[in-house]
């Protein structure tokens, strides 16, 4: 039986930036288990500083390419709360319609282009436009409606116009939601298609026990601000984020890491479900069910699957938020903003995980400091930990370079990293 | 994958191609995909080679090499010396890459030291002053825009696979929005750099009443001064003007202008 392995992954492909998977195994023992991030920073939060108020939504959306809507949101939300200013009921259901869209995009674009083809035995999305051409179908089909709804709320899928401090630039046609809304509802037998997909994968079987971190609904299944929660107990409200993310620097990273009641804890789509199981549309829950998701789940290969039942919990709540938008006059897409000192945090659930940024305004309304605590930074040590525990579960039991090579890739694939975003 | 495609009865190569990023969100690349309902048309126009982000087979040759993002570390400038030397095309893809992007706000600030404080306390941590990607290797081609816009990336990959010359637009953002009806949005009270900024979005931001921020860099012949009376006109300050000239890299020479006007103006810039 072969107890040693060597696996150098330089540069992981299918996931959004640059990190580097180190296993060495000899004669059963672990030697190195490393998960290396060395993406280039940006420095956002020093970008910002002088900077007037409306600049921070700008410039921070294009933290990341993927999640651009909920940067922007959370961006915006830390600037109202800063500025004290609560948005109408017409912002806040447009607001959460657009980060519903995506959530959807984000997730199908994982699930299928990313994740999917390591189950399916191939290198990418391409060589199954041939193979299952009704599955790139589908996945193109539900991202296109996703990507639509984003254009027709946020004015572009990537790096939103019309999102801007107090509400919106402009209003989408009633006509066109509705025309979303029909689409949405011929999305759902894509989505049961989607589930019995992922019901034949074979999700690998590995556990080990953490802490999720997320928002806590109060009556739904909560995405932007609120209370913030983990399995081991540990409760703070929004503006006390950084009790929650303790952020420091570890050799080797360019990103930023967070522990909090244990070494590591994990946000996203697992942690999310983790925590608000309950909260979840009944139709969402019985496909949990279905996919043997049951909280609280400790192996992150589930996150795929807690994603694919969040996409089914976004598309009915979105079909619930539309009708509501149609129930009523439109009412004015903007309300006006007075800038004043203080300082504002804004957390969002965006398709990795939890979201903070953070500003302090003088009196003009300027920059003086930045935070931006990213998901896929929060969940880098839970990674670190996850391949030191797989390396170890593997090292004894024989198993080809190759097929621990992959079951790590697929490990760090399930956590959607977005690694230039966690380094911003 | 696909029947052999012919352009006015000549067979076309199906062209390798690799997307690189450098200091990026990896929106630009993301917009390839976000081209759902002609994706699968655009694929059977290129080979994709090298494309990390999407998929895990990787190769060293390709006829163009699309690169995304700017240089902010040493490391970068060997890797992109080695991707031009692989690619005969290399195209800078989206404004970080050609002008820097919003990564080169950073050089606002003199002491890269207080930057990297700022951020990372004490922890030490490599970066230097952004650049784009002209600045260390030649390029063959630029795609503007954050993010590029997919409809003008398809149609400049088509005309490079059958061989056409690729012609930006000369002129400003300001006449697609006229052409699209729009109402002018210094009417609406809202700040816009459209009457100086290059075409090609289709007024993508001001179609959506937000303002332009000039994330394309200047026009051909950009009346930069006749801009700013304008803008003053309205009661904009010179700090709302160069939030926006200085936000993406494109218009480093005019926001230069404007932080000491006792230099020379860029009033209209030399037609290229």
């Amino acid at each position: 039986m072969k107890l040693s392995c060597e696996v150098d992954v330089h540069h992981l492909t299918r996931v959004e930036g640059h990190g580097n998977i180190n296993i060495s195994i000899k004669n059963g023992v672990v030697k190195k288990a490393q998960w290396e991030v060395i993406e280039t920073p940006r420095f956002f939060e020093a970008m910002l500083v002088g900077k007037h108020w409306e600049n921070a939504p700008y410039i921070c959306g294009r933290i990341c390419g993927i999640c651009s809507i909920g940067h922007t949101l959370a961006s915006i939300r830390a600037v109202e709360n800063a500025f004290g200013i609560t948005p109408s009921t017409q912002t806040a259901d447009l607001r959460l319609l657009l980060k519903h869209m995506e959530t959807l995009q984000s997730h199908i674009l994982h699930l299928y282009f990313l994740a999917a083809p390591d189950f399916l035995g191939v290198g990418s999305v391409l060589p199954l436009a041939k193979t299952h051409p009704e599955v790139v179908q589908r996945a193109l089909r539900l991202k296109l409606l996703a990507n639509d709804a984003c254009d027709i709320i946020g004015g572009r899928r990537l790096h939103p116009t019309r999102t801007v401090v107090g509400g919106f630039t402009m209003l989408p046609e009633k006509g066109e939601l509705e025309k979303i809304r029909q689409r949405l509802m011929a999305s759902i037998p894509d989505l049961l298609a989607s589930a019995e997909l992922f019901k034949t994968f074979a999700i690998p079987d590995f556990s080990r026990e953490t802490e999720f971190v997320s928002l806590k609904g109060e009556i739904n299944y909560p995405f932007i601000g609120g209370g913030l929660v983990s399995t081991d107990g540990v409760v703070k409200k929004e503006h006390q984020y950084r009790a929650m993310t303790n952020e420091y620097c570890k050799k080797g990273f360019t990103s930023k890491l967070s522990k909090l009641s244990r070494p590591s804890f994990a946000v996203g789509a697992l942690a999310r479900l983790n925590n608000n199981f309950t909260m979840l549309h009944p139709t969402a829950r019985e496909i949990s069910k279905f996919l043997g998701l049951m909280p609280v789940n400790h192996n992150p290969y589930m996150s795929n699957v807690a994603q694919l039942v969040e996409c089914v919990q976004v598309v009915l709540d979105s079909v619930q938020l539309i009708d509501i938008l149609l129930g009523s006059p439109w009412q004015e897409a903007r309300q006006p903003v007075k800038a004043k000192q203080g300082e504002g945090v804004g957390a969002v659930e965006v398709p990795r995980g939890i979201l903070y940024h953070y500003y302090k305004f003088d009196k003009d309304g300027k920059v003086i400091k930045a935070d931006c605590v990213i998901p896929t930074s929060q969940n880098h040590a839970n990674i670190l930990h996850d391949i030191e525990a797989l390396a170890n579960q593997y090292a004894k039991n024989g198993k080809k370079d190759r097929e621990i090579e992959l079951l790590a890739e697929m490990l760090v694939r399930a956590y959607d990293p977005c690694i230039s975003c966690s380094v911003h | 994958m696909s029947p052999q495609l012919s352009y006015l009865g000549v067979p076309l190569a199906r062209p390798k191609v690799g997307f690189f990023e450098l200091s990026s969100c990896e929106g630009c690349q993301l917009q390839l995909l976000n081209n759902e309902a002609t994706l699968l048309d655009f694929l059977n126009l290129v080979e994709i080679v090298n494309f990390r982000e999407g998929m895990s087979e990787r190769a060293d040759t390709y006829d163009i090499a699309f690169v995304e993002g700017s240089v902010t570390r040493k490391d970068e400038i060997a890797r992109l010396t080695a991707i031009r030397k692989n690619a005969k095309i290399l195209v800078a893809l989206g404004s970080c890459a050609c002008f820097g992007g919003v990564n080169q706000l950073k050089n606002r600030f003199r002491d890269l030291d207080w930057v990297k404080k700022e951020v990372y306390g004490d922890f030490p941590i490599e970066t230097m002053e952004v650049h784009p990607l002209k600045d260390f290797v030649q390029v063959d081609l630029e795609i503007f825009g954050c993010p590029i816009k997919k409809e003008e990336v398809e149609r400049i990959v088509t005309d490079l696979v059958v061989g056409k010359a690729v012609h930006h637009p000369e002129y400003p953002v300001c006449m697609e929005c006229k052409a699209n009806e729009n109402i002018c949005l210094f009417e609406l009270g809202e700040p816009c750099l459209g009457p100086i900024t290059r075409a090609g979005c289709d007024s993508w931001c001001t179609s959506n009443r937000r303002g332009c921020w000039g994330c394309r860099g200047p026009a051909e012949g950009a009346n930069f001064k006749q801009l700013e009376e304008i803008m003053h006109t309205y009661g904009f300050s010179s700090e709302t003007i160069l939030d926006r000239l200085e936000c993406f890299g494109g218009f480093a020479s005019f926001a230069d202008a404007v932080r000491s006007p006792n230099k020379k103006t860029p009033a209209r810039r030399k037609k290229s």
